[in-house]
């Protein structure tokens, strides 16, 4: 089976760019599509299910991060492995910060051979470690597993990254939330503590307590940094919930998993990304 | 000065203020000597009772009211009490300097102490006189030694606050989003394309120099503004590839119509940031001007996401910044009759942004 890749790039010139760059650094993987933004990146994976992903971060309609995240709970594992994920970014200062601990999984624009070709490298060691022609062969589930770590790792350090600006305020966690009702007349003090989770939809993010529901403006990425990361966890792109109130994690038919929230009866979905927080002891 | 800036700042017994007072002594005991020794030449008595006199008087003063200071100072960073008790901290270091020192002086000439006859009497009126005079003296002199020492420190602040504005300002011109990425285009073009890459390189050439000379005219050409407009839009639209559409509209009589430089560039970074970016399928900037009631109108125009749709941006992102500044330098150039209005435009979605300027006569 000849290797494939993706690439997600919303300015034509770079996709060539990096298109040509590949062809010289792994001439055995084919760029099988090009996508110009985030949502049809998704759909064009989904249909062609590649083996190498490169996303640019800044994206229309949806980001890379969004698209990644999107996939990483759509994408059929039972028909093809997860697939490699790297980020290419233009100098985003906060980003290239935080990848350089990673130092691997991101490619900086203007790519560079020397560089793409110790990702190269290193995506070509991880293909080859998924491969079921190794002996002892790996278990589909420990490869599973290892690559949602790694895209656990580099959304995460893109995602720290994109929040950085505003991470100063981190130091104290946040106590209260206001929120502006309808008609913008009467903010609304809620302690944090009666917050059971918060969701984002559209461009408001909602907040629940077991009795109301408040919005805000605030994203989500935004907030995040400034919640006790003990009592909040992430368990999918657009939602946090406080730990506290997790009363059962069910698992349906497909294998998705759900939280049942005590005070609430709506069933909270949680991303394959966020599923080991969830494992039985 | 802020209040905030006033808590900030370290203990009042810091070794600068320390310094401060030594160095006050140090000038205090020479000009006692001086005193001293004007006395004594004088005739008014022998050199030493003098040098003895003048040195405990003056040491004494000194030492409280340099001290003293320190204590009951209510202002932080000129280092002297409020109002009267400025005088009352004069006076206290007078006194105790006339009869503490007096008594040294007593004592070391063998004179009984606090002798009020005759001649005594007459010699302690000059005595008090010539404390009072050099205390007041010195004590006017250091306080306006502390208080331009001060002024310059506000000045250096002052300076170091405007070189950081402009820094900001330069930084937000030269977005390094927008930079690498140019350069990253730049060089995907260099070999598929090197005609291109040339005019693009030309355009950015222009565009930097444009963007690091801009902060310092105060003005330049509409026409030359719109030149550079263009050299910006053509970089992204290099970028963008179809997504960007633009059109550039400015009448041959306004033309040479005086514009602070840059005035537009971050209407149009905006749009397309805010309005275009977002889009999957891009859209169309429109720059217009127009005379209109003596007044010129300068539009600007996207055919983006509009203003409902697009995030309110944190001001620390940089959002609101480009407005902000745009609003800034309307009010600073032109007062009241510069004016700078944003609202949903008329067609198809996106935000339209109206400047009204007043035409020079």
């Amino acid at each position: 089976m000849p290797l494939t890749a993706l690439i997600a790039e919303d300015e034509p010139l770079l996709a060539q760019a990096l298109q040509a760059e590949l062809a010289a650094a792994w001439p055995e993987l084919r760029v099988v599509a090009t996508a110009r933004d985030g949502h049809s990146a998704v759909r064009e994976a989904l249909r062609l299910l590649p083996q190498v992903l490169f996303f640019d971060i800044r994206m229309p309609g949806l980001d890379g991060l969004g698209a990644a995240a999107e996939l990483a709970d759509s994408w059929p594992t039972d028909e093809a492995p997860m697939p490699q994920l790297v980020f290419v970014t233009a100098y985003d200062e906060y980003a290239a910060r935080a990848f350089e601990a990673e130092a691997i999984d991101y490619v900086l624009k203007p790519v560079q051979s020397e560089r793409l070709r110790k990702t190269v490298a290193r995506l070509q060691q991880a293909l080859a470690a998924a491969a079921p022609s190794m002996t002892p062969p790996v278990p589909p589930e420990e490869v599973l597993e290892r690559t949602l770590a790694q895209w656990r790792q580099v959304l995460g350090a893109a995602g720290a990254a994109s929040a950085a600006p505003t991470a100063s305020s981190s130091s104290t966690p946040l106590r209260m939330i206001a929120a502006s009702d309808a008609g913008g007349a009467t903010v609304r003090m809620v302690p944090i503590d009666e917050v059971l989770y918060f969701e984002a939809a559209d461009k408001y993010l909602r907040v629940l307590t077991a009795t109301q529901e408040y919005l805000i403006r605030t994203p989500l990425k935004q907030l995040l940094p400034q919640l006790d990361p003990g009592a909040f966890w992430q368990v999918h792109r657009a939602v946090v919930v406080r730990s506290a109130a997790i009363e059962a994690v069910h698992r349906d038919e497909t294998g998705k998993l759900h939280l049942a929230l005590r005070g609430r009866t709506e069933k909270i979905p949680v991303s394959r990304l966020y599923a080991h927080l969830f494992r039985a002891m | 000065m802020t209040a905030a800036a006033d808590t900030a700042r370290p203990s009042r017994f810091r070794a600068e203020n320390l310094r401060d007072i030594l160095r006050h002594g140090l000038i205090t005991v020479t000009f006692c000597c001086v005193i001293a020794a004007a006395l004594a030449v004088s005739g008014v008595g022998s050199w030493s009772s003098q040098m003895v006199y003048s040195l405990s008087i003056g040491t004494i003063s000194w030492l409280v009211i340099d001290t003293g200071r320190l204590f009951i100072s209510g202002h932080q960073n000129v280092l002297w009490p409020h109002g009267p008790w400025g005088f009352v901290l004069v006076a206290f270091g007078v006194v105790l300097g006339f009869l503490g020192g007096g008594a040294i002086g007593d004592a070391w000439v063998g004179r009984p102490l606090f002798d009020f006859s005759g001649f005594a009497r007459h010699r302690m009126a000059s005595t008090i006189v010539i404390t009072l005079a050099a205390t007041i003296g010195m004590c006017y002199l250091f306080y306006s030694l502390g208080r331009s020492k001060h002024m310059q420190r506000q000045i250096d602040l002052a300076q170091r606050d405007a070189t950081e504005a402009r820094l900001k300002l330069l930084e937000t011109q030269l977005e390094p989003h927008m930079l690498f990425n140019t350069l990253a285009n730049l060089r995907a073009l260099i070999t598929v394309d090197p005609p291109r890459a040339v005019a693009m390189l030309d355009r950015l050439n222009s565009y930097l120099r444009m963007t690091l000379s801009g902060s310092r005219a105060l003005s330049h050409p509409l026409a030359a503004e719109f030149d550079r407009l263009g050299d910006y839009l053509e970089l992204m639209s290099v970028r963008m590839g179809e997504r960007l559409r633009y059109t550039l509209d400015l009448p041959d009589d306004l033309r040479d119509t005086p514009v602070p430089p840059l005035l537009l560039q971050p209407l149009v970074e905006n749009s397309i940031r805010h309005g275009l970016e977002p889009q999957v399928e891009g859209g169309e900037i429109a720059v217009r001007a127009r005379k209109e009631a003596r007044q010129l109108v300068i539009e600007v125009s996207d055919t983006g996401v509009g203003l409902d749709a697009a995030p309110r941006q944190p001001s620390q992102e940089g959002g609101g910044f480009g407005l902000e500044q745009v609003r800034e330098r309307l009010a600073t150039v032109y007062g009241e009759q510069g004016r700078l209005s944003l609202r949903p435009a008329v067609t198809g979605g996106g935000t339209r942004v109206t400047l009204h300027l007043p035409l020079p006569a």
